[in-house]
């Protein structure tokens, strides 16, 4: 399987403070591969170097081939990214948000933007809600809307911000469905940043976990592998629900 | 024995009693410790810890005794109190009698009292902090001027990036929407300026010039300043806030995601709508200002024929393309302020605020500062 994303020792650290250091993984064609870790171990800060948000301190971070920081459109165009809140354009009506990125890059006429921005809304649900605005829909449908619009261009790689954060147990399940039948029937790779536990057995390839207190990566592997046989005591108790011995 | 004669009933809301020996002291509770019971007594038994010490013999440190006897329930807010109270007493500290619901909630609170406490706050910056911070706001204003730049070099490319939608409602609302503020203010600058002037000039028979002064002074100063001014004060906050909260919602980090340039997107429709619709509006204020004058002076007497013939003596056309000009720049100059003040929204609550005063404050100081720069460039080139 092809590479989609390399990170090769990378480090975060604003001021001296350093928020991880050494971080090394690849994320393979078709694969779910997750990043956990506890509040403040730096996933989404990650996610923002990967997607090129964020210059690593130090390190080299290639995604489809590319250096992310400052890449061009041409290679921004194939990636999608779901932010935590969404991030949909509170003055614009689902369509139109998901219509967005084929008005930047494509020369689609609006009846074809329109078209394949209602089958993308679709194919996450959203048929009935084109014309709402974002402030008129529920926390899963804002998420819905924003993996739409993140799909919006085809990309091969997905970049998911915790899509389960926030939503009740049901919606986060049809979510957790809608990321393996994104995989599974249109071939996308998907990196996540979460630490929903039952999100993360469910539909997760493989996963890396961050620790805070080391600053780095504590574990990597199928998730259920680390479950039941990883002896690191943050690993266990992650995975566990339990509480770290003091 | 030195006691203060507190009455103890277990009817009653918290007391204390304290009792002082040569031994030590004993502080007695009596009651439900909870945060209202505590309230009234923190002070007292915090004192009474404290400076058993200075009560003693010199040579040994006394005991302190917290009876707990009477004590029917007690919140976080009282163990706090007692525990405190622990932590102050310089000498040995005894609990007794507490009972088992009471006894574990001190123990709870004094596990978390156990924990790393938070570092004290940094102290407030420096004048040098403050004066380095000026100095990088005032290096980032110009790179955002450099990048505004570049995407008007390169907005030939990203044609379809600048959205038509966009400068016309940015227009609409800057301009369209700001008419009758414009007109209103005009018309009562007009009044006033043409009312203060005439006062003084009637004394020395040279009222009719009351037209020459207003009309200048409104077409080559007082119409584009003031037009500026309500446009940072309604556009350029606007501005801010729109982006700002853009920001804040993570919009802009997704725009930057799809590979959207966000100053050809955002800033440059908001920077053409203000530099189109300033004009307008200046010279909106400046006849809605003449109409103003022309009010005073014709109820003093002078005909609205002899005004505007004064005024048409009186005002060059490199007057009005002067102040036009000025009208333009300080138009560009409200809306990158207003912009760049929302792109560099900092993150809480307050942040979207913030950015929207200071694009305010310094839309209108730059446009001051700029518009004394531009005087001395006219007076140089006798303009």
């Amino acid at each position: 399987m092809a590479g989609m994303v390399s990170v090769d020792h990378v480090s975060q650290r604003f001021g001296t403070h350093e928020i991880y250091a050494g971080v090394s993984f690849e994320v393979s064609r078709g694969e779910i591969f997750a990043i956990l870790g506890g509040s403040g171990c730096g996933k989404s800060t990650l996610q923002r170097q990967m997607t090129g948000l964020l210059p690593p301190s130090s390190g080299t971070i290639s995604v489809l081939g590319h250096d992310m920081y400052g890449a061009t459109s041409d290679v921004l165009t194939r990636i999608g990214v779901m932010f935590q809140s969404g991030a949909l354009f509170g003055s614009m009506n689902l369509l139109q948000n998901v219509m967005l990125p084929l008005e930047m890059h494509s020369d689609l006429a609006p009846d074809a933007r329109a078209e394949i921005a209602r089958v993308k809304l679709s194919l996450v649900g959203l048929a009935d809600a084109v014309s709402l605005l974002p402030a008129e829909i529920s926390g899963g449908m804002t998420k819905r809307a924003a993996i739409a619009r993140a799909m919006a261009l085809d990309p091969p790689l997905l970049f998911l911000d915790e899509p389960s954060a926030g939503l009740d147990p049901i919606t986060a399940a049809g979510l957790d469905r809608l990321i393996v039948d994104l995989r599974d029937e249109m071939g996308i790779t998907v990196v996540l940043v979460t630490h929903d536990l039952a999100s993360i057995l469910a539909i997760v390839d493989r996963c890396l976990m961050l620790d805070i207190a080391r600053a780095g990566v504590i574990a990597q592997g199928d998730p259920r592998q680390l479950r039941d046989h990883d002896s690191d005591p943050v690993v266990h108790a992650f995975f566990h629900r339990e509480m770290l011995p003091t | 024995m030195n006691s203060i004669p507190d009455t103890l009933t277990a009817d009653a809301p918290a007391r204390v009693k304290i009792e002082r020996t040569g031994k030590g002291t004993t502080l007695s509770f009596v009651g439900v410790l909870d945060v209202v019971g505590t309230t009234p007594l923190w002070n007292r038994v915090q004192h009474a810890a404290s400076n058993v010490a200075s009560n003693a013999a010199a040579s040994t440190i006394s005991a302190l005794t917290i009876d707990l006897s009477g004590v029917t329930s007690c919140d976080t807010a009282g163990a706090a109190m007692l525990l405190q109270a622990e932590r102050s007493h310089p000498g040995p500290v005894t609990f007794r009698g507490a009972a088992e619901a009471v006894d574990t909630m001190l123990s709870r609170i004094r596990r978390a009292a156990l924990l790393p406490q938070p570092s004290p706050p940094a102290p407030p910056p420096g004048w040098h902090a403050v004066l380095q911070d000026t100095l990088d706001a005032a290096a980032d204003g110009f790179v955002t001027l450099g990048e505004v730049v570049t995407a008007v070099i390169r907005l030939p490319k990203r044609a379809r990036m600048f959205r038509l939608n966009d400068l016309l409602r940015a227009a609409d609302e800057a301009g369209v929407q700001a008419i009758p503020l414009v007109a209103l203010l005009g018309i009562l600058i007009g009044l006033i300026l043409a009312f203060q002037s005439l006062v003084p000039m009637r004394r020395f028979g040279a009222d009719i010039y009351v037209a020459n002064l207003v009309a200048l002074g409104l077409v080559r100063e007082l119409g584009p300043l003031l037009t500026a001014v309500l446009l940072a004060g309604r556009s350029g906050s606007a501005f801010a806030s729109e982006i700002g909260t853009m920001k804040v919602n993570e919009e802009l980090d997704a725009l930057s995601t799809m590979g959207v340039d966000r100053i050809t997107m955002l800033v440059l429709p908001r920077l053409l709508a203000a530099v189109l619709v300033m004009p307008v509006l200046t010279a909106l204020m400046e006849l809605s200002g003449l109409l103003g004058m022309t009010l005073v002076l014709t109820g003093s007497g002078i005909a609205p024929v002899t005004v505007m013939h004064q005024v048409a003596l009186a005002v060059m056309p490199f007057d009005v393309l002067g102040g036009l000009l000025k009208a333009v720049l300080f138009g560009a100059v409200v809306a990158l302020i207003g912009c760049r003040a929302g792109l560099v929204t900092g993150v809480g609550p307050r942040a979207v605020g913030r950015s929207a005063t200071t694009a305010v404050v310094s839309g209108i100081l730059a446009t001051i500062a700029l518009d004394g720069l531009l005087a001395l460039l006219f007076y140089r080139f006798g303009i």
